[in-house]
């Protein structure tokens, strides 16, 4: 079980949170004319990297708020969390 | 025969309680302090049980965790456990233990003629016999592996034990008790760490219980004892026996388990019999000590035959002789320890060192008390078949590849060291790659992947000071770390004998025209014979050839098997160990009861449950419940001896025709503010929304990126910025975690909140042709005429003297209110709605009669949005606007979206308009028509149109726009059924809506 740092709470267990994904995809701006294929990539395609990983993750028994994690896919190190509007170094 | 092997003045035993208990129906008796293993020795019992595969008489082998052959059936506080190791349980009065995998009785088993059969049991006979034929398997095949399979019975009565979870946070978590332990939990916890040290026997110190040594100048009992009491005194340190961390996971997280209940003879009520501990530690420090590792020779399973340590234990702990006339056969030194301690009690060992002759301080020892040392020896096979009667013994050759004599020599035991094996299992766990160290022939820790240490015999070191000093070190150095204080502690002196390097000798040879059975692993059965067989078969990975033979997959998981495993796979590919790699280390290091994983979270503590402010009033008017999610909701109320059929269609008939009242408090209610919050439902719902007036309500659809639906419901704006928001009970979490990803990372610019309110509010749906008369008898100050109050409008009410809201939405598609109050009115509102609805007839209607409604209305619900279906395929497309994006909308336009024939909601009625049409069938042209027979759809919904008084079914089906009129067949072979159906219009009363807007 991770131990995963909250920018809002601090460090609490993994049981608190859920699992939100690939934390850099960007939604395509609305009212925006998008190919069959770029949105196909945006709804379904997801890399599966081997190591670093930018996720997010939602503190749903907790303050109920998005953030981004930086995990190791391999060794589950957590390098980094920051609020959304924050930018992984 | 009673207690004739226990010595009068040895061991750690409460003399003073005599303890009885039964084993295979015979009574025994032991002390307070005795496992189960050391009462049966006691009274001179080794056999216990029967070998896995081959039936083969078996005996106690080791005297703790080590143990491979003695798991029996315990059968304690009127519940009965299968594969309780024998070595570890504390002997407690009453207690019946039995023997396993036997029949008729441990002492004659039938199955034991396999033994005789080995040679057509070689490895991978599962996988080679029960191949073929195909039919075989499901009748034959199956049946007789389920019942060769397994070693005990598990129970199948409810276990009635309380088991716990606990979770602990610390800096420095020590696993094990011995010299290393003691010392780095000593000094962490005097330089300020917050300590907890766990130790899995019911006795701290571990070898220092049993080695002749000192510290301190005090013995290691003595030691320990002080250290302990000093320990428990500290506030910072937990201080746990009976006590297992037998998981390593990320971060830093341990598992642990406590035996708290199965040793008290008395256990009170509420102690739970085993206590699971999450430790969360900043450090972790493994002194796990080391197990000593056998050699193998031929019949090295027969009872009687013991690690050495384990015999030493025997005596020393619990005060008792595993033999009279002991062997000991080592390659090493630590064995003469052993035999100095049969020798104080006045037992004459004789030694087999497979070492050429030479010196040591242990052997200087051995020789001046007159012990008989044959040097250069070793044991061929022992002989007996339920105990040990003799043992062929045999002069090795110089490159001890063969014997040059033999010669049977009288013993009741065998004692085997073939040195020690340090337990690395919770390092490897932790992500630790071992590295192997030929100067012990094991596997050692090697770079740590998380914050953990090993120190002492776990990784390698086997001299109590080096432990000390490494100890008392590491406990410093780790919680300066973390404390930053700086309070050292410094290392007793301590006094030991000096021992000369162990002999890389692990197999006995066989000799010329000798077919003895030389066990590796004890608990399944694996020969020496059997590996070879797998090696000559192809399988090269460890991996393979560990499954292809079972090799240390036991419940021991080879703990005494693992490098005698390996040792034989090297020699044979002429490969050294490190290039044959070990197997994966896997939690639970010892087997942990199912209990003790589930903990609390069973029968009411297995899930929250969530009640309606009206829950007492449903019960108290027979209303039976069904599981909504955590909810309880009424799925019908009960009068005289209706069954669920005639109850539903009673208050559904009765809503159709009078007035229903129906707990709604389960919907998701999401309260949304905010000067965007317009803007953002415009986004999020695939309807407009801007220009919804305040005081008015509206029914949505939300979809998901992939543009199936997600849930629908309806929001009611209540001024300018702030809006009411419903959705079904069962997606009501997964919406609010949905908008709140939208506003916090799609678009963190709009200025919204969303708030659950699910809890704050209790709901009543007041619908029917009288539900207005109803209402205005509640609200006597509002007018809640049509003009007034519209369908699909909102107002604010005083409820007598509470604040209501009014929402007139239907689902029932009957003239219809829901109204909401605080949740400590709920249950006011409800009586009042009852009372007043008295002359009008109400009456309460629950899930199954609000289902019958909304089919025969044609309006969707979850087995419509399964997941599967977009707007079109549920006849809600014209909700779908095309003059704005919202979420989804996209993937509207995919080409399968789009087919001409696509999937539609459609209604369906029996052509004999009574057979009702089983929820899950399938659509099909033809029932008879050949497999696989073309499926056009399926039966999503199912009920009683108590308007139409005949069966009714939603369904969605392939081209259902063009099917209305058609002729199919709804078939389930799961009940066996295949009736014919007309396909309808989804809506099957009150086409064109007019009721709720009466």
């Amino acid at each position: 079980m991770l131990s995963i740092k909250c920018p809002f709470c601090g460090y609490r267990s993994q049981k608190e949170f859920a699992y939100g994904g690939d934390g850099t995809i960007r939604r395509p701006e609305l009212n925006q004319d998008i190919s069959d294929e770029k949105w196909n990539e945006f709804v379904y395609l997801r890399k599966s990297p081997r190591g670093k990983h930018v996720e997010l993750w939602h503190h749903t028994a907790g303050c109920r708020q998005w953030f981004k994690v930086q995990r190791d896919t391999v060794t589950h190190e957590i390098f980094q969390t920051t609020k959304i509007n924050e930018e992984i170094k | 025969m009673s207690q004739s092997y226990r010595l009068s003045n040895e061991g750690l035993l409460n003399r003073n309680k005599e303890i009885s208990f039964k084993f295979n129906g015979k009574k025994y008796n032991g002390y307070e302090g005795d496992t189960l293993a050391s009462a049966l020795l006691a009274n001179g019992i080794h056999l216990v049980g029967r070998s896995f595969k081959y039936h083969r008489p078996r005996g106690f082998f080791g005297a703790g965790v080590d143990e491979p052959n003695a798991k029996l059936q315990i059968q304690l506080n009127g519940h009965s456990e299968p594969n309780v190791n024998a070595t570890e349980f504390e002997l407690v009065e009453g207690i019946e233990a039995s023997s396993q995998n036997c029949w008729p009785s441990v002492e004659f088993d039938v199955g034991a003629i396999n033994n005789f059969l080995n040679r057509f049991f070689p490895a991978g006979f599962y996988y080679k016999t029960f191949m073929w034929p195909k039919s075989f398997w499901y009748k034959i095949y199956e049946p007789f592996i389920r019942k060769a399979a397994g070693l005990g019975v598990a129970s199948i009565e409810k276990d009635k034990e309380r088991y716990e979870h606990k979770y602990e946070y610390c800096d420095l978590l020590v696993a094990g008790s011995g010299p290393a332990g003691l010392s780095s939990a000593y000094s962490a916890a005097k330089n300020g760490a917050k300590v907890i040290l766990a130790e899995d026997k019911p006795r701290f110190g571990g070898s220092l219980l049993t080695d002749d040594v000192t510290i301190d100048n005090l013995s290691g009992k003595a030691w320990t004892d002080k250290i302990i009491t000093e320990l428990k005194e500290m506030p910072n340190v937990i201080v746990k026996n009976r006590s297992q961390v037998f998981g390593y996971y990320d971060h830093n997280m341990t598992v642990m388990f406590e035996r708290t209940g199965d040793h008290l003879e008395n256990k009170p009520k509420y102690t739970p019999r085993q206590r699971l501990w999450y430790i969360r530690a900043k450090e972790v420090l493994l002194s796990t000590g080391s197990i000593e590792r056998p050699i193998v020779f031929g019949n090295n399973d027969t009872p009687g035959i013991f690690l050495c340590a384990a015999a030493k234990e025997y005596i020393k702990v619990y005060g008792v002789l595993v033999g009279k006339k002991p062997l000991i056969f080592t390659n090493n030194d630590s064995a003469y320890e052993t035999a100095l301690e049969f020798k104080k009690q006045g037992v004459d060992p004789i030694i087999l060192d497979t070492r050429k002759e030479h010196s040591s301080e242990l052997i200087e020892t051995a020789k001046s008390q007159n012990i008989q040392i044959k040097f250069s020896y070793a044991v061929i096979a022992a002989n007996g078949y339920k105990k040990v009667k003799s043992a062929l013994i045999g002069e090795l050759n110089n490159d001890k590849t063969e014997f040059k004599n033999s010669e049977i020599i009288k013993c009741d035991c065998i004692c085997v060291s073939g040195f020690w094996t340090p337990t690395v299992h919770l390092a490897s766990q932790s992500g630790n790659k071992l590295k192997f160290n030929d100067q012990i022939d094991a596997f050692v820790p090697n770079i740590s992947k998380q914050n953990e240490t090993s120190v002492g015999a776990s990784k390698g070191t086997f001299t109590l000071k080096d432990t000390l000093n490494d100890g008392f070190k590491t406990g410093f150095d780790l919680s300066k770390k973390i404390t930053n204080n700086n309070n050292s502690t410094s290392t007793p002196n301590s006094n030991e004998t000096k021992k000369n390097p162990h002999d890389k000798f692990w197999c006995s040879p066989l000799p010329k025209n000798k077919n003895f059975k030389r066990f590796v692993d004890f608990q399944n059965d694996v020969a020496v014979s059997d590996i070879e067989v797998a090696l000559r078969e192809g399988y090269r990975s460890i991996e393979h050839v560990k499954r292809y033979t079972t090799l240390g997959m036991a419940t021991d998981q080879g703990r005494t098997s693992n490098l005698n495993g390996l040792q034989l796979v090297a020699n044979v590919e002429k490969k050294i160990v490190p290039q044959v790699g070990h197997t994966t280390f896997r939690p639970p290091f010892t087997p942990i009861t199912i209990g003790t994983i589930v903990g609390r979270e069973v029968d009411m503590e297995y899930m929250p449950t969530r009640k309606t402010p009206m829950h007492t009033w449903h019960e108290k008017n027979n209303a039976v419940f069904v599981d909504a999610g955590a909810w309880k909701r009424p799925r019908y109320y009960k009068q005289g001896k209706e069954n669920l059929f005639e109850a539903s269609k009673r208050e559904a008939k009765n809503v159709r025709e009078h007035v229903g009242i129906c707990d709604v408090t389960t919907l998701g209610k999401i309260d949304i503010k905010g000067p965007d919050a317009a803007e953002f439902l415009n986004r999020v719902y695939t309807n407009a929304w801007l220009k919804l007036p305040i005081g008015k309500a509206r029914y949505g659809v939300m979809l998901r990126e992939d543009g199936i639906v997600m849930d629908d419901g309806t929001t009611t704006r209540i001024s300018e910025n702030h809006y009411h928001m419903t959705t079904t009970t069962a997606q009501a979490a997964n919406v609010l975690s949905h908008l709140e990803y939208y506003l916090q990372v799609v678009w963190p610019e709009l200025k919204v909140n969303v708030l659950s309110t699910t809890e704050q509010w209790a709901g009543a749906a007041l619908a029917g042709p009288k539900s207005r008369k109803v209402l205005a008898k509640l609200f006597p100050d509002l007018d809640v005429s049509n003009e007034a109050l519209p369908f699909m409008g909102y107002t604010e009410g005083n409820l007598f003297g509470v604040n209501a809201k009014i929402f007139r939405i239907s689902f029932s598609g009957e003239l219809a209110y829901e109204i909401n109050v605080e949740s400590d009115y709920g249950l006011f509102m409800w009586e009042k709605m009852i009372e007043i609805g008295k002359e009008f007839n109400i009456q309460p209607y629950g899930t199954e009669a609000l289902s019958t409604l909304r089919i025969e209305m044609g309006h969707v619900a979850g087995p419509e949005l399964d997941g599967r279906t977009i707007p079109y395929d549920v006849s809600l497309e014209g909700l779908v606007s095309n003059k704005k994006d919202f979420i989804g909308k996209r993937s509207l336009q995919k080409e399968a979206f789009n087919n001409s024939d696509r999937q539609k909601i459609v209604g369906l009625v029996p052509i004999d308009k009574k057979t009702s049409i089983p929820e899950g069938s399938h659509l099909v042209l033809n029932k008879n028509a050949k497999l696989p027979n073309p499926k056009l759809g399926h039966v999503s919904s199912s009920c009683w149109s108590v308007e139409n008084n005949n069966p009714f079914s939603l369904a969605i089906v392939k081209d259902g726009k063009n099917m209305i009129g058609k002729k199919l067949f709804a078939v389930s072979p799961l009940k066996n059924s295949a009736i014919e159906v007309e396909v309808i219009s989804s809506h099957y009363v009150d086409h064109e809506g007019k009721r709720v807007r009466s």
